[in-house]
């Protein structure tokens, strides 16, 4: 039965069709199933788009971020109404900047402040998480216990007395809404850490001789990326909305330059006569952030082990 | 349980102790002092008012009589408000600030958790929909944005409530408020249940529950509500956080005159004091607020033991 000539041979076909099967890698698995997903698909293409816009539109007017119409200042209600003639596409503000314009230089900002702030947080709380995870011990405890205790602070008033007191500065945004942010991202990569460093490969380095630190930045931090890059992408959208909140107040980047929070902040104030002022960076952020949500989504739908 | 809620209480005094040495130090190394106004003052009066307050005395000496007034309760006097105290000040304004955190807080709990548990049930009907929908619209609209299209909406292109005042907390000067404040929360802890719930309802002790005829509400609220609970009380920690920093927009968009408007004047004026009790107020009931979920948490899950 065994040697029944027809299975031989099914089988040596089978084989060969397996052969000829490419393995996926963990990393085309993932990729397979982003792009799967429609709407994170559609969400990284509108968020390439209004990263574009933000950087290429303002070459597109004849205005500059800081310019005053002084025609338009005349009646903002009525020559500053938004027109393609007078070059003002998204309208002005009530001194007569244009809309546009600024919206795409705040839409830079915003972007910015985003992406270097959750580098910021990624970058120390990968660290620590990992460093904290990989030691163990007692250095673990004392080291989650610092983490404990800053978590019970009232982070978002050290920013605002950060702001006061050392001016607007834009570097100092970076650094404060990255300092207060990297806390979850080092538990998450803690609790990744513990669950790597009893593999093998942790194991063979060790015996190898290989130092701590060198097993932390070489083997385990590479490990965990998959995890943070899903974090760091959900972590963009709440980094644009602190900031926001800070410009709102009136604390956050330094005149004439704006970003979308300083910008709804002046809309808000202006809205009885100029509701453009505030729809248009309105509409830009809650776009963005929704992209961000939505990609997010996908990329932790793709790349978290836990779902799978 | 006990020596648990001792323990958390003890370990709150030196969380504080950094959080007031950090913001002492923090506020008074920078430049400019309360008094360095526009009119400068004659400077026998400036060294007269510096000696009042101990300004003339060496930063370290002039924390040690704070932290011996903050012992004895007392905050100090405010710099910019002349005749009040903090005390007073903060008497004035928390319970506005209070009274609409409450509210804000019970309502993003109960519609929240309300929608969450509906749209689990129904799973992938139009129900579920419009509230996944939701939940992703309120977490992308902060509490920055709800506030003036709340003003446009209901003040100004229907004249239906007051755009902003206290008036000793009447009720439509609570409502747009409260909208703003807990649009997001309402929205995060939405997702938050109906994620657990789903989990929740399909595991073995609910078919077990299925299995012996329980009615469906017996099967919910005695059976899975508790355990599904869990996420959403770990939440609630940031989430009132959160809403206590919300109150900073609240105060400066509906002028309701709570502790977040003293919060930024002081900020901006150098008001040491003000700000620094602002600070340790909130601290402490983040402190507070967080060892109350901690022990909730004990509550509900009998697998955690203390």
């Amino acid at each position: 039965m065994i040697t029944n000539k027809d299975k031989v041979q099914a089988v040596e076909q089978f084989a060969q069709a397996v052969v000829d099967i490419e393995g996926r890698s963990l990393w085309q698995d993932a990729r397979r199933r982003f792009f799967s997903n429609h709407a994170a698909v559609v969400s990284l293409v509108i968020l390439g788009l209004i990263t574009a816009i933000a950087l290429i539109g303002p070459f597109f007017s004849q205005w500059q971020y800081d310019d005053i119409d002084w025609e338009a200042l005349s009646d903002i209600s009525v020559l500053g109404h938004p027109s393609m003639e007078n070059g003002h596409y998204f309208g002005t503000d009530t001194l007569g900047r244009d809309i546009f314009v600024r919206t795409m230089q705040g839409g830079q900002i915003s972007l910015l402040v985003g992406i270097l702030g959750s580098l910021v947080a990624i970058v120390i709380g990968t660290l620590y998480g990992a460093t904290s995870g990989y030691i163990g011990g007692r250095v673990d405890s004392v080291m989650m216990r610092f983490l404990e205790i800053l978590n019970s602070f009232p982070f978002m008033f050290f920013v605002i007395i950060l702001m006061t007191l050392f001016g607007r500065q834009i570097f100092l945004i970076f650094v404060a809404i990255g300092a207060i942010s990297w806390l979850d991202m080092a538990r998450i990569v803690r609790g990744q850490t513990l669950s790597l460093k009893n593999k093998e490969y942790i194991e063979a380095a060790y015996a190898c001789g290989v130092s701590t630190p060198k097993i932390i930045l070489r083997h385990i931090v590479p490990n965990v990326l998959g995890i943070v890059v899903v974090y760091a992408t959900l972590l963009v959208p709440n980094m644009i909305l602190l900031e926001s909140f800070i410009s709102f107040l009136g604390l956050g980047v330094q005149e004439p330059m704006t970003s979308w929070g300083a910008l709804i902040s002046e809309g808000a104030q202006n809205m009885e006569i100029a509701i453009w002022q505030l729809a248009w960076p309105l509409g830009f952020l809650v776009v963005t952030l929704f992209c961000f949500n939505f990609l997010g989504d996908g990329l932790r739908d793709a790349l978290d082990p836990k779902d799978r | 349980m006990l020596t648990f809620i001792s323990k958390r209480i003890l370990e709150a005094i030196p969380t504080l102790l950094v959080l007031i040495t950090v913001s002492f130090f923090l506020m008074h190394s920078a430049p400019g002092s309360p008094f360095s106004g526009e009119r400068t003052l004659p400077p026998e009066v400036l060294a007269n008012i510096n000696a009042k307050y101990h300004l003339d005395e060496p930063v370290i000496n002039q924390f040690f009589y704070y932290l011996g007034g903050l012992l004895q309760g007392d905050l100090g006097p405010s710099f910019r408000y002349k005749d009040f105290t903090i005390n007073e000040l903060i008497a004035q304004s928390f319970p506005v600030s209070a009274e609409i955190g409450i509210w804000s807080f019970l309502v993003a709990l109960t519609i929240g958790v309300g929608c969450g548990v509906i749209a689990a049930l129904r799973q992938n009907s139009w129900i579920d929909y419009s509230v996944m929908g939701f939940a992703n619209l309120g977490i992308v609209l902060p509490n920055f944005v709800l506030a003036p299209l709340c003003i446009l909406v209901f003040s100004i292109y229907n004249q239906l409530l007051p755009p902003g005042g206290w008036n000793g907390g009447a009720w439509p000067y609570l409502v747009m408020p409260v909208i703003a404040m807990s649009t997001s929360y309402i929205a995060q802890i939405a997702r938050i249940t109906r994620g657990s719930m789903i989990e929740t309802m399909h595991s073995n002790f609910i078919r077990t529950a299925r299995a012996k005829g329980l009615p469906k509400h017996r099967i919910i609220f005695q059976h899975a509500l508790r355990p599904a609970m869990l996420p959403v009380i770990s939440y609630l920690g940031p989430a009132f956080v959160g809403i206590i920093t919300g109150s900073v927009i609240v105060d400066v968009y509906f002028g309701t005159g709570g502790i977040g408007q003293h919060f930024i004047n002081g900020a901006l004026n150098r008001d040491y004091s003000m700000v620094m009790g602002v600070t340790i107020l909130v601290g402490t009931l983040t402190i507070l607020f967080n060892a109350i979920v901690d022990v909730l948490y004990a509550l509900i899950d009998p697998k955690i033991r203390y």
